[in-house]
């Protein structure tokens, strides 16, 4: 790679210096004043319709450069049952604009290079051809309307959720700058949130009053099971977010004052796709790496660099503040049982209020034995946030 | 209405000798001449071009050595790098301030306000614009707009750094970033300004247009530049007053407390009283204007890239009429298809359908402009002019990162890619790399139009081959990283070990940006210096038909000395030959549009 950019720097290098002293050669000639010195020779033109060849030689060089070295990089195997035509679809986008590519920078640049201009040479009078004109406009046309119809159809079986599988339902809530998940517990259904009802230990701002909540549990890290499909609805705290799964070909913004969604099911575990070749040898590249890079701080005296093993991760793909670079979240795709047994160890809503109202009481009770007066402080402002609450979801 | 045209400027031409009492101020700074106005348009948008492309270099230098200590940054971030170290906040600044630069400042005024002021006029035969007092205004409001601009780099808490599209809420609160206080409501004021000046810009180009053509200028022999700048102006009028009412919601939801664009918003410990409005209204609003906005970049420049084509072929450009209708098809699409920003902004999917339909549809209008630049080559006697080799260099990133659009365009596709690098990569080849090669094609093929000079052509070779090679260096190896999932506007990667390996592309990209944005001082000096020193011109170095180059070299108020030219004929007739296959004026490849139809010519079908 350094190598390549070398090779750049020397050759453009190189026409600089030839250009230079183009430039003495040609300002020691021409002395005199007002002329058209300044208007491409026959022997500007010949160089330059060579150098147009040269450079679109340059363009497929650096088109098939990046495909071999860079092209390793495109995300592995779609870790999402819809992912795989996503891919697809994107396979047969890249490869008809290439061609396309191929072939006009070809033949814009050959010609650049076969008319270059000479003394004597006639131009070709050439104005229309309507039969040209409509061959180049049907064939887009054809050619896009193929595309638009697969395109739409991936789409709609993307975005249209499907009830009938009974997605699992989890909140994903984004906040300056981290994200939460809430499953839906048992009954499969969320509780009313909004931000009005957040205090204390209810960062979520989960209403209290809503049955449905009671076994909502709040997590920092997502955990799905595979095979089974989910169904996400995002919520944000404060600014827009977007929640990005580029493992799982997912996307949706987080949007304040409104809940969006999208649904999808996740098909290879974390631990399959650490297995994968595709993963083995990425995880094989960054420890080399981060190996180099340790070297050198060790150097310095500073602290070494973990060695990175894979995870699924969420982050956020939408402006969002200072910390919007480091706004990600673990995900892990696991079995069943091991994703029920991790979510049976979670705390759920109730269990954390019902704590928190514990040891507020305790609090409460010792000093100032005014405990009834104290409730009623304590919920009056709640009670009437609710009030706003649902006049709002009316 | 070409006889009504010619009337006024018959008068114009009698009061000729009253022009000698012109001050240094009303000829150099309030002008009211339509070619001053277009100097100092080209002047003050290459001045915000440097600062926007220098504040690029600050921000990829940061992409490439994360974190690391930069006397540079020292030098002119002051306390936003302390040590030396770029902070998050001042990076979003400089990536949102770059963006509103390079867009509005640069190619939205910089090339169709330098551009449509210079031609129109000239190329329809007409003495000045409609109105130049208002011509006038248009520019200093433009003015007034990019110093007010520029003070917002200033202010205590930093300039706005919400992106260039300051998506509320994170525009709206302070809270938030700080570069939400002062630094947005100046963003926000200046915008205002500069809407105003677009709007009076744009009317007067379109008023001049339909109503001060010289005789025999029909619309369908109205050179091709002046059909782009005419046709931007109108999206200009019917998309920018959108974005001033979205700047005047957000004005209002910042500071008197309306809920337009805000809901549901808990920030800093506390719930804002703010209720029932949509951030997903502002994104509808914004790109309402934002879509239309990237075709009045672009057009002007295809308008431009036509005509220099045409030229320095010695042919005709390919299907006149087809270019007329595919801007005409390009300029209705494009106000139909801003949704294709907001696939997945939680819009009805639906409405993804739709958008991805109408943004499908407008890749036809643009591939036949396309094929019709590279079948104008075809056959040709090209003279490589610095300013054809830009032309070329236009088709080519036109055509790179048109296609591109393809999978952006397409809702499916661009769930993954959205906001990524890819689209990085894709909107700076279609219409920045290509508006700026217009631009820079403008200059050089008009320069001694402007200036009555030549600008050196080896340092115009130079500046161009460096910078095609460049510009590809830059930006096609960031498709890889983007469709590898690397999300644009992060300070650093570091925090995902998963990128760790796309550094070194980071690295290559930073080194190609520092290339080419250092080959532009070349450009620079060539430009400067060639105003004061620059060989003189001959009236008509490119052998060109269009009228500007029958007027004088020496500037002139109202243009021609005489009376105005009539037009015979359509502004192509390049190489035109008799049956017997010899030009139709002997040794001469060119027919000026004012020339008549000879006898031995038979007019073609225009």
């Amino acid at each position: 790679m350094t190598v390549f950019l070398v090779i750049i720097v020397l050759a453009l290098l190189a026409v600089t210096g030839w250009q230079i002293s183009k430039i003495f050669q040609l300002s020691k000639t021409h002395e005199a004043d007002t002329d058209t010195s300044e208007v491409a020779s026959d022997k500007d033109n010949r160089w330059n319709g060579i150098l147009m060849l040269g450079f679109v030689i340059f363009l497929y060089v650096i088109s098939i450069y990046c495909f071999w070295e860079y092209g390793k990089f495109y995300l592995p195997e779609s870790a999402s049952d819809h992912g795989s035509e996503y891919d697809t679809l994107m396979f047969v986008s890249i490869a008809l604009i290439m061609v396309v590519q191929i072939i006009t920078q070809g033949l814009l640049h050959y010609f650049a290079y076969k008319y270059k201009g000479k003394k004597g040479q006639k131009a070709l009078f050439y104005a229309d051809n309507n039969l040209l004109e409509a061959i180049w406009t049907i064939i887009p046309v054809i050619v896009l309307a193929g595309l638009i119809l697969y395109g739409l159809f991936t789409w709609s079986d993307i975005m249209n959720i499907n009830e009938d599988e009974d997605p699992m339902v989890i909140e994903l809530y984004a906040y300056q700058f981290a994200w939460r998940a809430r499953y839906s517990g048992e009954d499969n259904t969320l509780g009313k949130a909004n931000v009005r009802f957040i205090e204390g230990v209810n960062q979520l701002g989960v209403d209290e009053s809503d049955s449905y909540g009671e076994d909502d549990k709040i997590v920092t890290e997502l955990h799905l099971p595979v095979n089974q499909p989910v169904l996400f609805k995002f919520r944000s705290q404060d600014v827009l977010h977007s929640a990005y799964f580029p493992f799982f070909r997912a996307q949706m913004n987080v949007v304040p004052g409104m809940i969006t969604q999208f649904s999808f099911t996740p098909t290879i575990t974390s631990e399959e796709m650490r297995q994968s070749e595709y993963m083995v040898d990425k995880v094989r590249r960054v420890n080399e790496i981060r190996n180099d890079k340790n070297k050198v701080l060790a150097a310095t005296g500073e602290s070494p660099l973990d060695s990175y093993e894979f995870e699924y991760f969420l982050l956020c793909n939408k402006i969002c503040g200072q910390g919007h670079y480091n706004m990600q979240m673990k995900i892990i795709v696991e079995s069943e049982e091991d994703y029920r047994a991790w979510i049976a160890e979670q705390e759920s809503f109730s269990e954390t209020m019902a704590k928190q109202n514990a040891s507020d009481s305790e609090n409460a009770n010792a000093p100032t034995e005014e405990p009834a007066e104290n409730q009623e402080n304590s919920e009056q402002p709640q009670n009437d946030v609710a009030v706003v609450a649902d006049n709002e979801q009316n | 209405m070409s006889a009504i045209a010619s009337a006024p400027a018959h008068d114009h031409h009698d009061d000729h000798g009253h022009h000698h009492k012109e001050t240094f101020i009303t000829k150099y700074i309030f002008s009211q001449d339509h070619k001053m106005i277009a100097k100092q348009y080209l002047i003050t948008g290459l001045i915000m071009g440097i600062i926007g492309i220098a504040m690029s270099v600050l921000f990829r230098l940061q992409l490439a050595w994360p974190e690391k200590s930069f006397w540079v940054f020292e030098f002119f971030l002051g306390r936003f790098a302390p040590d030396g170290v770029m902070t998050p906040s001042i990076y979003l600044a400089l990536v949102t301030i770059h963006g509103t630069i390079m867009v509005f400042f640069v190619l939205t005024a910089g090339l169709s306000g330098t551009f449509s002021n210079l031609l129109i006029p000239l190329q329809i035969g007409a003495r000045d614009m409609a109105s130049g007092f208002l011509n006038m205004i248009s520019y200093w409001l433009f003015f007034t707009s990019s110093v007010i601009m520029l003070s917002s780099l200033f202010v205590e808490a930093g300039p706005a750094s919400a992106g260039w599209t300051i998506y509320p809420p994170l525009s709206a609160l302070p809270q938030a970033i700080g570069g939400s206080g002062t630094g947005m409501t100046l963003w926000l004021v200046s915008m205002a300004i500069f809407i105003a000046s677009s709007l009076m810009g744009s009317l007067n180009y379109i008023v001049t247009v339909i109503n001060l053509r010289t005789k025999g200028m029909s619309m369908t022999r109205l050179p091709l530049t002046i059909w782009a700048f005419f046709v931007t102006a109108i999206i200009g009028v019917v998309s920018f007053p959108v974005l001033l009412s979205a700047a005047l919601l957000l004005i209002m939801d910042r500071s008197f407390g309306t809920s337009f664009f805000l809901s549901d918003i808990f920030i800093q410990g506390e719930v804002l009283a703010h209720q029932g409005g949509s951030p997903v209204l502002f994104e509808h609003l914004f790109w309402f204007l934002g879509h239309p906005e990237v075709y009045i970049v672009i057009l002007p420049a295809m308008g431009i890239v036509s005509e220099i084509m045409a030229t320095n072929s010695r042919k005709p450009i390919f299907g006149y009429r087809a270019m007329v209708a595919s801007i005409l098809a390009i300029a209705f699409l494009s106000t139909i298809v801003w949704g294709h920003h907001m696939f997945i902004s939680g819009m009805n999917p639906f409405l993804g359908s739709v958008f991805t339909f109408t943004t499908l549809l407008i890749a036809i209008p643009s591939a036949v402009k396309a094929f019709n630049w590279i079948t104008t080559l075809w056959k040709g006697n090209l003279q490589m002019n610095p300013a054809m080799l830009f032309s070329i260099g236009f088709v080519s990133t036109f055509i790179t990162g048109g296609l591109t659009g393809i999978i952006l365009g397409d809702s499916t596709l661009d769930i993954n890619v959205h906001d990524t690098y890819f689209v990085v990569a894709h909107f700076h080849l279609v219409m920045g790399i290509s508006a700026l090669y217009g631009l820079l094609a403008g200059v050089y093929h008009w320069f001694p139009k402007m200036f009555g000079r030549m600008m050196n052509k080896n340092m115009g070779y130079i500046h161009f081959w460096v910078t095609a090679v460049g510009a590809y260096g830059i930006f096609f190896p960031m498709h890889f990283i983007g469709i590898a999932g690397l999300p644009r506007r992060y300070y650093t990667n570091t925090n995902f070990p998963y990128f760790d390996d796309y550094a070194d592309v980071n690295v290559i990209i930073t080194i190609a940006a520092i290339i080419t944005a250092a080959i532009q001082l070349v450009f620079l000096y060539n430009f400067f210096h060639s105003i004061f020193f620059g060989k003189k011109a001959v009236q008509n170095p490119w052998r060109s038909t269009t009228m500007e180059w029958t007027t004088p070299v020496e500037h002139m108020h109202g243009n021609w000395p005489g009376a105005i030219p009539s037009v015979y004929r359509w502004p192509y007739d390049y190489s035109k030959m008799n049956e017997d296959g010899e030009y139709v004026i002997t040794g001469q490849d060119f027919i000026p549009q004012t020339t008549p139809l000879l006898e031995n010519e038979e007019e073609m079908n225009h």
